[in-house]
């Protein structure tokens, strides 16, 4: 769903002293509320997830058979012991949801790193050789975009047998092509620049030209797909969990939780609602971020 | 034009072909042997077994098989479903009008509230309510719509009692299908009680799958509205004093809608996506349910037979889509 904007660059008059471009940077993002409101939230879950151990009241695992399906503490029959109620066997929601958060950056994270370094070598290989590489790097990128993504992760997993690793590894298979596309695009519109050629002539390889000089280039573009790719990484591997092929029970995860807990829906609002909207505010944050980041680091797109 | 065409579709058929090989191989990682699979607990003779693998080709390299399979594809044969031991293709087809006809009317609601809402706030560029619909159609487009789903059930169909939580139609009803559309089928038939069972059956399950094509189309008519209506044509047209309706109507819209057209193309396979989680959640007897069954089974002809098909249909609407873009856009024809 990204718009390519080809303006040709337009001229802007210089203010007398250019204000160093990370602090440009830091203005324009601040601008941005729901780009700092974004941020905020990324940054109190990454404090949740980093202290869980200690945060949380009770063990996201332990079971309690004194206390089954229990409300949240404002409802009558709830208590401050559980302030977010328990599940079906009794386990602390809000532990859980808190645990939860470490496994959802967790694979947030390593699915992006994962997909943005296999994508980016491969879209810089693709963006260098050109020929026969490129045509099959990108044809093989065409094939997995035509298959839905959640049906691709789904084949993925259903060979792979169901599991945390093997849902993380399906995503970031099936979020690749992006991250390839946008590195060999941004490559073929970086070599034929001057500052590449004067390497060339300077006598850099092969290898340093693709790392050292083009790469930082094309760095924006793959920043703001990442960001958004966290979202969309956290949101499938979410689904694949609800789906029963993800993360398995007892782990915390926010799918998996709603899997377990939807035949509840009738009795206990609670185990339903909770976990998902906390899938729904970490993923609207990293939208938030993303669309900050690409507001500020991508100055052609700016309205 | 007529370049434009054969370029696209010399496109096409690599493509195809790439996926029947990816779905081909993907079957073929899969750990264990098929026809021992087939068999099943009991154990087979291991001579019937050698006869077996021999009947199927399963003795041949694999690149004979992968012709063979090709061949049989050819011939519109892709397989029987190890549990119900029906064709593939028949279960694909007699499932798959269910999809549609959700896909349809997600879509269409995503249109109706979409499309509105995302020129309103382009006019109202930086108003509340263009922040409005921009916050919500962010938190739409965030929504992970296994949960949206529970979340409308809890409210509408347990809260309030107003929808039904699962299904098609109510049991009492049995229509013959005869375009497979069941709003269309209760209309032939004269049933109102039908029809009106088989609407609110599918209510929810429509707000749930247009839940992101709708976020989704608001953004991009906003922004494709934004940047048509700052062109000089605008303001001439506003110079000469045609009434603001017109201009955004006329003038503004058909040039806005352009780049609109292209991203309701590229939905499909968005909506696929989704059909998988919102006829799970709501036992929608359509493709999506009968995939994640499938996998629950191990029924690998299923797997392998409906994601072929479903990338075909996905391909195809592509395809569809670009050609009616070319025509729509004569620029378009040239510059790739």
């Amino acid at each position: 769903m990204s718009v390519e904007n080809i303006q040709p660059p337009i001229a802007v008059a210089q203010p007398d002293t250019p204000p160093s471009p990370s602090l440009e940077f830091w203005q324009d993002f601040r601008k941005n509320a729901g780009a700092v409101a974004g941020l905020v939230v990324i940054a109190v879950l990454i404090l949740l997830a980093l202290s869980a151990d200690i945060v949380a009241p009770h063990s996201p695992v332990l079971t309690n058979n004194a206390a089954f399906l229990k409300p949240p503490f404002w409802q009558q029959s709830g208590s401050l012991a559980y302030p977010l109620g328990t599940d079906a066997i009794g386990r602390d929601i809000l532990s859980r949801l808190i645990h939860g958060a470490r496994l959802s950056l967790l694979i947030g994270i390593a699915v992006v790193a994962l997909s943005v370094i296999a994508g980016t070598i491969l879209g810089l290989i693709a963006g260098f050789f050109r020929g026969v590489t490129e045509i099959a790097i990108m044809r093989l990128m065409d094939i997995t975009l035509t298959l839905p993504s959640l049906l691709l992760a789904i084949v993925i997993v259903a060979i792979l047998g169901p599991g945390l690793m093997n849902a993380m590894l399906a995503v970031a298979i099936v979020l690749l092509p992006h991250y390839v596309r946008i590195a060999r695009a941004a490559v073929i519109s970086e070599v034929s620049k001057d500052y590449v050629i004067a390497a060339k002539v300077a006598g850099a390889g092969r290898f340093r030209l693709m790392f050292k000089e083009v790469l930082p280039n094309c760095a924006a573009p793959l920043i703001v797909q990442a960001t958004l790719g966290i979202s969309t990484a956290i949101l499938d591997a979410a689904a694949l969990g609800f789906l029963g092929l993800g993360a398995q029970p007892p782990l915390p995860e926010w799918g998996t939780m709603l899997a377990d807990a939807r035949e509840f829906v009738l009795r206990a609002w609670w185990v339903v609602t909770l976990p998902g909207l906390a899938i729904l505010i970490t993923v609207l944050a990293f939208n938030l971020l993303g669309d900050g980041l690409r507001d500020a680091l991508d100055p052609k797109l700016k309205r | 034009m007529l370049r434009f065409v054969f370029t696209r579709l010399s496109l096409v058929v690599p493509t195809f072909i790439g996926i029947t090989l990816l779905v081909f191989v993907l079957i073929r990682l899969i750990p264990g042997d098929p026809i021992e699979t087939m068999a099943g607990e009991r154990g087979i003779d291991p001579a019937r077994l050698a006869q077996l693998r021999k009947d199927y080709g399963f003795d041949q390299p694999v690149l004979v098989q992968y012709g063979f399979y090709l061949s049989r594809l050819a011939h519109g044969d892709l397989g029987r479903s190890i549990v119900t031991h029906e064709p593939v293709i028949a279960e694909f087809q007699s499932l798959f009008p269910a999809t549609v006809e959700l896909s349809i009317c997600a879509i269409l609601f995503a249109l109706c509230v979409g499309l509105p809402a995302g020129i309103i706030a382009a006019i109202r560029r930086n108003s509340i309510f263009d922040h409005g619909v921009m916050g919500i159609s962010l938190t739409g487009y965030s929504m992970p719509i296994f949960w949206w789903g529970l979340l409308l059930i809890l409210l509408f169909s347990v809260q309030l009692g107003w929808t039904p939580v699962s299904g098609r139609i109510a049991v009492q009803y049995y229509i013959e299908p005869v375009t497979g559309f069941l709003l269309i089928d209760t209309l032939l038939d004269g049933d109102v009680g039908a029809f009106r069972s088989a609407l609110s059956h599918l209510i929810l399950p429509t707000i749930v799958l247009g839940t992101v094509p709708l976020a989704v189309i608001a953004r991009m008519t906003r922004s494709a509205m934004l940047e048509v209506l700052g062109e000089d044509y605008i303001r001439t047209a506003r110079a000469k004093g045609l009434p603001p309706f017109r201009v955004i109507a006329i003038h503004a819209l058909r040039n806005a809608l352009i780049p609109v057209v292209t991203v309701i193309g590229l939905q499909v396979g968005v909506l696929f996506t989704g059909a998988i989680l919102t006829e799970t959640i709501f036992s929608w007897p359509g493709v999506g349910k009968w995939l994640i069954e499938g996998i629950n089974r191990r029924d690998y002809p299923v797997l392998q037979g409906g994601t072929l098909l479903i990338g075909a249909i996905v391909m195809s609407v592509n395809l569809l889509v670009d050609l009616a873009y070319g025509l729509i856009n004569p620029r378009i024809r040239y510059t790739r």
